[in-house]
């Protein structure tokens, strides 16, 4: 099993490898490094000299491991807009979008795994094409929308919720978090579930077709020629084998939301880093982009390793090295 | 004459499609008496797994069960109600099935599967439980079972997979044990360790066993009697010595001429012109008349119903007093 | 003294011809079954033609010259001070929002369609070649394949985007806009294709007829175009009805965003983005039209999408 879990940490080490060269690549080309210390109108033998104090005429490799160097101590340049350190900017925000994204994970979790356990033992019940017609609505309406519906329906309409906005937030070392507020959880409320819809109902489908199948393999069929009670059948043999592909899925599906709320922060106007990759997108810059794809990568990257080691945990037919058959 | 365990009354299993109704099982019957091993076989799509599947009331739509009766010791099964069933099996019926590594469930332990098993029929405490569950286990030939029950089903090879599977199938001493191609997925020297245990475990408990496969040679090695059925009937039936050596069925003569034998000298195994019917395109009449070297025009109208021919029951016309053509046909 | 074997005669009741074997065939009949399925057909229809006769709309919106700010901000016909032929209401230049619809109808289409291409072509291009060269190829192929499969699509499409305008500097034109958007799109899909067809073409490459063409001399190209890549269709198809909403929906959410179709031709997106400023002052209007627009057209094509899927599968017949 170590070998399995050494091998994976290699791979996350090549992965974040590759996204380390497309973010140097970007931030050395695609942008102008220079623009971070001077302004557009700084006259040309001011910024030769920049040019050179910033080593931007060393060979690239060197530039490169530099770079990296950098990065791994946290310093990612500074933002073009702002002109802050980057890595200030992120640290800020942060609290904000994982606040939010484990919030949606939650929501989405949880109702998921219940609404697709529910379809798939009751397959042609009334309640299971409720369920299929709202996955269906769920998965076709584009986040945004989703969002903008709920401002609308919720603050516009009913004035019961903020349509923008964290609440009052209570700072907790270096984390604030909002959920010690009453604001703060109203404030969490609509963008968690803006967020974690689709999620939704992906784990929902995913619960439901994985229990389908459970429920057609032959140890199930075994199962009820011995006679089992069926809610020994369905919650203890199916239940168990449909969640553990599933953990997987909803692990995985952490990194995705962490991304996913750039669309959400936008329409909620959520201080968190969407909003800032968004803003910097728009503004073309740079260094801010670049170094949120490191950081999104790392965060990634962990959570697959993450998963890995817990998914050998659960999964007993990975953990043995293969014995000698008795 | 007591009682047989199993008595099957001319069964009826449909399967209804977009196409039509098609008839899986087309009115069988037959017995299976205390410590007896009835073999069952024909080739794949003949009705030998859905025959099993029907005694055991595990008939999903959209199939059916269109008629006739289950007979367990006695009692009609095929009408009770879905938790009355489910008392059933396990308990007095036991079923076990081709492949030993789908068969359990990979998450759950042996032991646990076991113990989960025995206290659903029994009331037995868990410590009690567990002691039978290492009981099952060395009577089904497993070394060390008090060591080996706590481990994973992939932690066990092919051949002891299907032990475990038989000692689940055992747990409740059931009258009945259905095995479906219970040695198809294993390795040639491992199946015939997988039929004697069978017959031993019969012979010692006195169950009823209906060996359901395509395996003429397994059949011939362990049963006592033998059905042989054909695309959802049963061509004959009869103890196994008669119906091999001298089979009276065109299908089975020809099912027996295809056995491959080292005593024989023959160039050429015998081949049976022609496929099966699929369920949807059944001749009418013998619905083995297309291939049949011996039909005539009646094969081709009439169903044969099954007569008594010495010791086998045979549903050819050719045995039929009443038919025009005499029996001289050998 | 065995009488000669008898045939049973073989009944004449199957169609033959291409069209009535289709009409006859499972695919057929699922679809017919499926109300459901046959309203999202219908409506998917409904929405291409609008999109294709989109010239025919009673204004072009984003043609100066047409609009009138006397027109501005009308609430849709069926209100009191709604006016004709303002069907659906005017935004606060006098745009008519319905033949805005049409129009960023059929610049949401176009985008997703050309993605979609741009992603299958691209994709089933690399899985060929990954599955049927194998060796470094592969390792190289599938090496970034799951370096981008780390990161959503929606992500990398920002990015992509991002990175592209700054290169081509200044601010871009419409039609520029557009290949950058389809290109970003694309960039972001093509793995699940390759992934498919590479297994698909692993599995394939082992049988037997293709050792036959091989036998026979046929070139590896040839090969892969004309015998494996037909068997390898099927779940491509699956996909691609998928990536079809998704390619909408993300293109949708640039334009959102700020990042995708510009407001002198603006999609689905970019209205939604124009009218979501129109919320709160109560011109619902301008932002809810255009919503519902799109949620039904994305609706309309995965439940088409579903049912293709169901359809498809072995598993389920």
């Amino acid at each position: 099993m170590f070998a399995f879990i050494i091998r994976r940490a290699l791979q996350a080490i090549g992965v974040l490898f590759a996204v380390g060269i497309i973010s140097f690549a970007m931030f050395r080309f695609a942008g102008d490094p220079v623009n971070q210390i001077v302004s557009l109108d700084t006259p040309a033998a001011e910024r030769e000299q920049v040019r050179r104090s910033l080593g931007l005429d060393d060979p690239v490799p060197l530039q490169f491991v530099r770079y990296l160097s950098k990065a791994a101590q946290g310093d990612f340049g500074v933002s073009y807009q702002f002109r802050q350190p980057v890595a200030d900017l992120l640290a800020e925000r942060m609290p904000a979008t994982l606040e939010l994204a484990l919030c949606a994970t939650v929501f989405a979790t949880g109702f998921g795994v219940l609404m697709g356990v529910y379809s798939g033992l009751k397959r042609d019940s009334f309640l299971a094409k409720v369920f299929q017609t709202v996955s269906l609505v769920g998965i076709s309406l584009p986040t945004f929308l989703i969002g903008i519906l709920l401002i609308y329906l919720f603050s516009v309409t009913l004035g019961w919720l903020p349509s923008y906005g964290r609440g009052d937030t209570v700072q907790i070392g270096w984390w604030s978090t909002g959920l010690l507020t009453l604001s703060g959880l109203k404030a969490l409320i609509m963008p968690s579930i803006t967020l974690g819809l689709f999620q939704m109902t992906l784990i929902m489908r995913i619960v439901r077709a994985e229990m389908l199948e459970v429920l057609r393999t032959d140890y199930i069929k075994f199962a009820r020629a011995r006679g089992l009670t069926t809610r020994a059948i369905h919650f203890g043999h199916a239940l168990k084998n449909t969640l553990v592909p599933v953990i997987t899925i909803v692990g995985l599906q952490f990194g995705s939301v962490i991304a996913f709320a750039i669309i959400t922060e936008t329409v909620f106007q959520w201080p968190g880093m969407g909003l800032l990759f968004v803003q910097a997108v728009q503004n073309v810059d740079i260094p801010i982009m670049a170094a949120y794809l490191m950081l999104v990568a790392l965060i990634f990257v962990a959570i697959n390793l993450a998963v890995d080691i817990l998914y050998t945990i659960v999964d007993p037919r990975l953990r043995t090295s293969i014995r000698q058959p008795a | 004459m007591t009682q047989p365990v199993l008595s099957v009354r001319d069964l009826r299993v449909e399967f209804v499609t977009r196409r039509g109704i098609l008839k899986a099982i087309d009115g069988i019957s037959f017995d299976i008496a205390k410590g007896e091993v009835l073999g069952v076989v024909g080739e794949s799509g003949a009705g030998k797994s859905v025959t099993g599947s029907a005694v055991i009331g595990l008939i999903d739509p959209p199939g059916r069960i269109a008629g006739g009766e289950v007979l367990l010791s006695g009692l009609r099964i095929d009408n009770l109600p879905p938790e009355e069933m489910r008392r059933v099996r396990g308990k007095r019926i036991g079923m076990i099935f081709q492949d030993p590594l789908t068969s359990l469930n990979p998450l759950y332990r042996v032991s646990e599967q076991l113990i989960e098993t025995i206290r659903t029929h029994t009331n037995l405490s868990a410590s009690a439980a567990r002691k039978r569950a290492i009981d099952l286990l060395a009577e089904v030939g497993i070394p060390a079972p008090d060591k080996r029950i706590d481990s994973y089903p992939h932690e066990f090879s092919g051949g002891m997979r299907q032990r475990v599977v038989i000692a689940l199938a055992l747990c409740a001493e059931p009258e009945l044990i259905i095995a479906d191609e219970p040695t198809t997925a294993l390795d040639v020297s491992v199946q015939a360790q997988i039929i004697a245990l069978l017959k031993r475990l019969g012979r010692e408990h006195g169950t009823a066993i209906m060996l359901v496969t395509h395996d003429m040679g397994v059949i011939a090695e362990t049963a006592d009697r033998v059905a042989v059925m054909y695309a959802g009937r049963i061509a004959e039936i009869g103890p196994v010595r008669d119906v091999v050596q001298n089979p009276l069925h065109p299908y089975a003569k020809g099912l027996m001429g295809a056995i491959p034998s080292l005593e024989s000298d023959t160039d050429r195994l015998v081949q049976i012109p022609g496929s099966m019917p699929r369920l949807s395109a059944i001749p009418p009449g013998c619905a083995f008349n297309p291939r049949c070297p011996y039909v005539f025009d009646r094969c081709r109208v009439e169903r044969p119903e099954p007569v008594q021919h010495s010791e086998h029951r045979v549903a050819c016309h050719l045995y039929d007093q009443s038919s025009v053509r005499s029996e001289a046909v050998a | 003294m065995a009488e000669a074997i008898q045939a049973a005669p073989v009944p004449q009741s199957q169609p033959t011809t291409w069209a009535g074997r289709f009409l006859d065939s499972d695919i057929w009949a699922s679809f017919k079954r499926s109300k459901l399925t046959m309203a999202a057909a219908f409506l998917t229809f409904l929405f291409m033609a609008a999109a294709v006769l989109a010239g025919l709309a009673p204004q072009d919106p984003f043609d100066p010259a047409q609009l009138d700010l006397l027109n501005s901000r009308l609430p849709p016909l069926w209100d009191a001070e709604g006016q004709a032929p303002f069907l659906l209401g005017t935004d606060e230049q006098g745009r008519d929002i319905f033949s805005a619809i049409l129009y960023g109808l059929r610049i949401s289409l176009a985008v997703g369609f050309l993605g979609v291409a741009f992603s299958a072509t691209l994709g089933i291009a690399l899985g060929l070649i990954a599955g049927y060269v194998g060796g470094t190829a592969d390792a190289i192929i599938m090496r970034v394949a799951d370096v981008q499969l780390t990161f959503p699509a929606i992500l990398i499409a920002l990015l992509v985007d991002g990175v592209v305008k700054s290169v081509l500097g200044g601010q871009l034109d419409g039609v520029t806009t557009l290949s950058v958007l389809v290109f970003s799109i694309g960039l972001s899909f093509w793995v699940q294709y390759a992934r498919t067809v590479r297994g698909s073409v692993m599995v394939e490459k082992n049988k037997d007829y293709i050792a036959a063409a091989k036998l026979i001399g046929l070139p590896a190209p040839v090969i892969m175009f004309r015998h494996v890549l037909p068997n390898v269709l099927g779940p491509v198809l699956v996909i691609a009805t998928i990536n079809l909403a998704l390619a909408i929906i993300t293109e949708a959410t640039l334009s959102f965003l700020g990042t995708g179709m510009p407001e002198t031709m603006p999609s689905l997106g970019t209205l939604i983005r124009i009218g979501n400023n129109y919320l709160f002052s109560g011109e619902w209007w301008i932002i809810a039209f255009p919503g519902v627009a799109l949620a039904l057209l994305v609706l309309a094509i995965n439940l088409l999408g579903d049912w293709l899927r169901d359809a498809l599968n072995p598993k389920l017949r």
